[in-house]
């Protein structure tokens, strides 16, 4: 179970937000993470707690194809994203680095700094603020499992190489 | 069911899937180039494999930066060349090797009904011949590599239909950049783009493959026409066989359904940054240019260049422009040399590249220096592309880009 407080961003946040390219010189979770939203939300870094939960509008994540995204955002603490939807490159780069990702298309009716509890295995995010309930279509068992194990190859060796 | 649903129907062992549905599917073939794949060589080696899932079914094609510019771009090769020796995968080497997207069809690679995955964005070129393909990262391919696996969302299906008859000079590039320009760089994010009407029915293999390519600059998933006659004429040259029954169905769902008048499309050039800017060639008329390249994964076959060449023949490029050609593989260069077309370059005052992806990308042969244009056969003009970050490229097909040449400007191929 995920809970957090939630961070609000609108539409169209490209992996430039995200990360700008002037960063991209190194593959460090940490050097990455210092500098995640820093030109839309300065200081996002130093304010996100551990378990904390980024909601977006539309196309979270369109741009570039940079993994480097993802692993910003999950180096700064947040437990998962939540957004109206996201570009496809971005979905899939989260899912395979371990950053739970969510589809929602109620998403604009959560506000900045409500609590949040997001159940992935039973498709479920819980408003705690406005007390507020919604489902959303769950991962398919495997996909559950690569988030669960913490990304893509971390599956890939526990299910195919032992 | 879309013949896109269909083939990632089959690929995940069910009987029906439904867009925005999470399947794992088997892939029947695994690329990647001298730039993502080294990065995923280290992912592979991350998680401890020891072994591929097929060795026949993985390609490794170095062809961005080679032959190698520098130092760095040696090592990223001799990496890729260590891994397919140890495992005993495809690797093409200089020589052989050709840009990847032209190359996997020549040798027989890429049939209709496969599902195909490369950690190249252009991935989704083999459309044209009805298979699923479609580009990812460096992980996922490294994943590929030992599960034979991907996981995927079902993309909802766009179907466009293309009707008349083309006008003089245009081709698959004029289709598709008239397209992107008509539904925007995001038009088909996360979607499956269907080419299909008369006029794609009467449409060459070439042709295809370039329409397809582009497919990822209306952001999609891929591109995809149906096999049909065209489609087994070309197969049977390349040594493949295959089941061309492969057709969506009279009650598949699409999304939406475009319909496109070809008859009213002229000539297509897309101005910087993106390659939705195309307008027809004649608004572009005092676009001075210093370079033309002529080449790529998009216009870099044999009909590409016989296309320049019936322009450039009996002509001069302009004394303040270099033209570049590239032919896509060694084959195509070959049968270039047979049929005279490198003669007409060469008396024009052209260069003639080796098969690269080179300037295209900003790589080498051909980049740009600041405040530089060019046009070019290739598929992006976003900032910098091609080298300095206030270059320039427009986009166009290969008639209008040697046409250009020769004048010095941007022009339609009719006005030399």
């Amino acid at each position: 179970m995920i809970k957090g407080k939630a961070w609000k961003f609108g539409d169209n946040i490209n992996t430039d937000d995200i990360i700008a390219a002037r960063y991209l010189n190194t593959i460090d979770e940490k050097q990455l993470a210092a500098h995640c939203m820093e030109t839309i939300m300065p200081g996002f870094t130093m304010k996100v707690s551990k378990g904390d939960i980024i909601v977006a509008e539309t196309n979270f994540g369109c741009g570039s194809s940079r993994e480097h995204a993802p692993v910003a955002i999950k180096g700064c603490g947040v437990a998962a994203v939540i957004a109206k939807g996201f570009a496809r490159i971005f979905l899939r780069n989260s899912i395979n680095i371990g950053l739970p990702v969510i589809e929602l298309p109620q998403a604009s009716e959560i506000n900045e700094g409500d609590e949040l509890e997001v159940d992935l295995e039973n498709g479920v995010i819980k408003n705690i603020t406005k007390q507020k309930s919604y489902t959303f279509t769950k991962y398919p068992e495997f996909l559950q499992d690569i988030i669960k194990n913490g990304g893509l190859i971390e599956w890939v060796k526990i299910k195919h190489i032992k | 069911m879309t013949i896109t649903e269909k083939i990632i129907a089959k690929h995940s062992g069910k009987d029906k899937v439904s867009p925005g549905e999470f399947v794992e599917s088997n892939v029947d073939l695994v690329l990647a180039n001298d730039i993502t794949g080294p990065l995923s060589i280290n992912e592979f080696e991350k998680a401890g494999a020891t072994k591929v899932f097929d060795p026949d079914k993985i390609v490794l094609v170095p062809d961005h930066f080679t032959p190698c510019k520098d130092i760095q771009s040696a090592e990223l090769v001799k990496r890729l060349r260590g891994f397919a020796k140890k495992y005993k995968v495809r690797f093409y080497e200089i020589g052989k090797v050709g840009i990847e997207h032209a190359l996997l069809p020549e040798e027989g690679l890429t049939r209709p009904g496969d599902f195909i995955i490369g950690a190249d964005s252009h991935t989704c070129t083999y459309g044209a011949v009805g298979a699923f393909s479609t580009g990812m990262g460096s992980t996922d391919i490294a994943s590929a590599m030992i599960t034979g696996k991907v996981w995927l969302k079902v993309p909802p299906s766009i179907k466009f239909v293309y009707t008349g008859k083309r006008n003089k000079y245009v081709g698959g590039k004029d289709l598709i950049l008239y397209t992107i320009g008509k539904i925007g760089v995001d038009g088909a994010n996360y979607k499956s783009m269907e080419f299909t009407g008369d006029t794609i029915q009467n449409l060459s293999m070439d042709n295809r493959f370039t329409m397809c390519n582009m497919a990822i600059e209306a952001g999609a998933k891929n591109g995809i026409i149906e096999p049909d006659e065209i489609t087994a004429l070309y197969l049977e040259e390349v040594g493949v066989t295959s089941d061309l029954t492969l057709k969506s169905d009279e009650d598949a769902v699409y999304e939406s359904v475009i319909e496109i008048d070809v008859s009213k499309i002229m000539p297509q050039v897309a101005a910087p940054h993106l390659p939705s800017n195309s307008k027809n060639v004649d608004e572009f008329s005092d676009v001075k240019i210093d370079q033309a390249v002529i080449g790529s994964c998009t216009n870099g076959r044999i009909s590409d260049l016989r296309r320049a060449a019936s322009i450039l023949n009996g002509q001069t490029i302009h004394h303040e422009v270099r033209c570049i050609i590239i032919p896509a593989t060694q084959k195509i260069y070959q049968q270039a040399v047979k049929e005279g077309l490198v003669d007409v370059f060469i008396s024009a005052g052209c260069v003639i590249s080796p098969p690269t992806c080179g300037p295209c990308l900003g790589g080498h042969m051909g980049v740009l220096g600041e405040g530089e244009v060019s046009i070019a056969t290739t598929n992006r003009n976003f900032i910098g592309r091609m080298g300095h970050p206030k270059s320039y490229v427009y986009l166009a097909n290969p008639e209008i880009a040697a046409a250009s040449a020769v004048k010095g400007k941007i022009i339609h191929p009719d006005k030399i």
